[in-house]
């Protein structure tokens, strides 16, 4: 699974990184989302599709990766 | 009888906790409902949106539903009218492109680690409003003395107000924003409120401190106008002084009816962050964000809308759905947070969540660290509730300990 952001559809409401700091960060700059870790661990699936769900603005979204990296 | 209250308009009324029953028939009908919510509210078609998912596919399509009864796509091809001075600022009533023109400036202000800045003060006002329950003695009024004595200076912390100016700004700012007030009284509040912030933006444009307002002009001068920035401060005002003042009384009631959670609360923050968050769903003390302007025909939840309706999304209906949640009428601080909506939802998102969440996070803690034998000093049926208000809250909280 590997996580993509919208930045140009981030609001900044900073739900994600409130729900999973390992994995999401906000940039001082322009207040919207930065990834920290683009493809996390199976074990963190659920929650980081529980965090897309909750964006604002659906600008996080997941991806399968390619066959090779399964 | 000209002095006859009008009656609550029907989307924001509730019993005790719970959406009213007259409010949760209407939504038995669908998720969409044509309704009249007061009277003389207008002629357009009024629909309340009262499902989950429909509650965010209207917040979260700012294309086809319109905030903004100004500016270029104004009442669906309707001629735009000229936005009036008191209206410059006010997010929540602007479509994009000047929405993100404006919003795009104030988030990088709003951040997680901008909030926690201010965290130390924050933390000393609710300890000054602590200390003034304890002197209060027995019983003490939660309202007057914590829920809402904590949010004006907390807004005059974020938005740089000096101390000596506080209680004038804060006495100025109830005064302009309170509505039951005689029009020409509320008119000469308002011009000394809104004369005070034109004169701090001024200051600020001069010399510009590390607060918010500071920042703003230091990083964004020029692309503000002065009403933009001074209707930026009342935005926030507007924001966070009923929504947060009724969280911290009606949050307060709701664990002190709810021992067993309250002591899960006190005694655990990572169960205090959790519990934030379903007490926002359960409690969804603001009514309504913004009412939407329908910009083209469509079929929402199975009804049809014309160009021009205006749709009012219930949010404390959306947030007890049971598409959301199951038993939503339950309160228990230990769920697994749920998307819920009582911050909204789409671009106009609440810009002061992480703000808001730190502050509840403070509030409660605090005041349930400090009072730990917290108890209400009347009966329970005999709490007030606020029900004229942009958000729900309680009208008086005596409680001993």
């Amino acid at each position: 699974m590997e996580i993509r952001v919208d930045r140009e559809r981030c609001a900044g409401s900073s739900l994600c990184l409130s729900y999973l700091p390992e994995v999401f960060d906000q940039s001082d700059d322009d207040g919207k989302v930065l990834l920290r870790t683009p493809v996390p661990g199976a074990d963190m699936e659920e929650a980081v599709r529980g965090v897309a769900a909750r964006c604002p603005t659906g600008a996080i979204t997941l991806h399968a990766r390619d066959a090779q990296d399964a | 009888m000209p002095n006859e209250p009008a009656p609550v308009p029907l989307h924001t009324r509730r019993t005790r906790f719970d959406p009213a029953d007259e409010l949760r028939r209407l939504s038995d009908g669908g998720p969409v409902t044509r309704v009249s919510l007061a009277p003389g509210a207008g002629d357009r078609p009024l629909w309340l949106v009262t499902g989950y998912h429909e509650v965010r596919q209207v917040l979260g399509d700012q294309v086809r539903f319109s905030t903004s009864r100004f500016g270029a796509r104004s009442a669906a091809g309707g001629r735009a009218a000229q936005r009036p001075d008191e209206g410059i600022g006010l997010l929540m009533d602007y479509d994009p492109p000047e929405h993100t023109r404006l919003r795009k400036m104030l988030t990088p202000e709003f951040t997680v680690r901008r909030m926690r800045r201010l965290q130390p003060r924050i933390e000393a006002i609710i300890t000054e409003c602590l200390d003034a329950v304890e002197r209060a003695g027995h019983p003490a009024d939660l309202v007057e003395l914590f829920a809402s004595a904590v949010p004006g200076p907390v807004l005059c912390e974020l938005i740089g107000v000096p101390r000596d100016d506080r209680d004038d700004f804060l006495r100025r700012c109830h005064a302009h924003l309170e509505t039951g007030k005689e029009r020409s009284e509320r008119a000469a509040a308002g011009t000394a409120f809104t004369r005070y912030l034109a004169a701090l933006v001024a200051r600020q444009r001069k010399n510009p401190d590390e607060g918010f307002l500071g920042m703003l002009v230091r990083d964004h001068g020029d692309e503000f106008t002065d009403k933009e920035l001074r209707g930026i401060c009342i935005l926030l005002m507007l924001a966070g002084l009923d929504n947060i003042s009724g969280m911290l009384g009606l949050g307060a009631l709701a664990l002190l009816e709810n021992p067993g959670q309250l002591a899960l609360v006190r005694d655990d923050p990572a169960a205090l962050d959790r519990g934030i968050e379903e007490l926002l769903r359960y409690l969804s003390v603001p009514h309504a964000p913004t009412p939407r302007t329908a910009v083209e025909d469509m079929t929402l939840g199975g009804k049809r809308i014309r160009a021009g309706d205006t749709l009012v999304c219930s949010i404390p209906l959306a947030n007890r759905d049971p598409a959301l949640i199951d038993e939503p009428d339950r309160l228990d601080i230990t769920r697994e947070p749920v998307p819920h909506v009582a911050f909204g939802h789409g671009i106009h998102h609440c810009l002061g969540a992480a703000l808001a969440r730190m502050e509840m996070r403070i509030a409660y803690g605090e005041l349930l660290r400090r009072f730990p034998g917290l108890r209400l000093a009347i009966p329970a049926e005999d709490v007030e509730f606020r029900v004229r208000s942009t958000a729900y809250g309680v009208e008086r909280l005596p409680v001993t300990w």
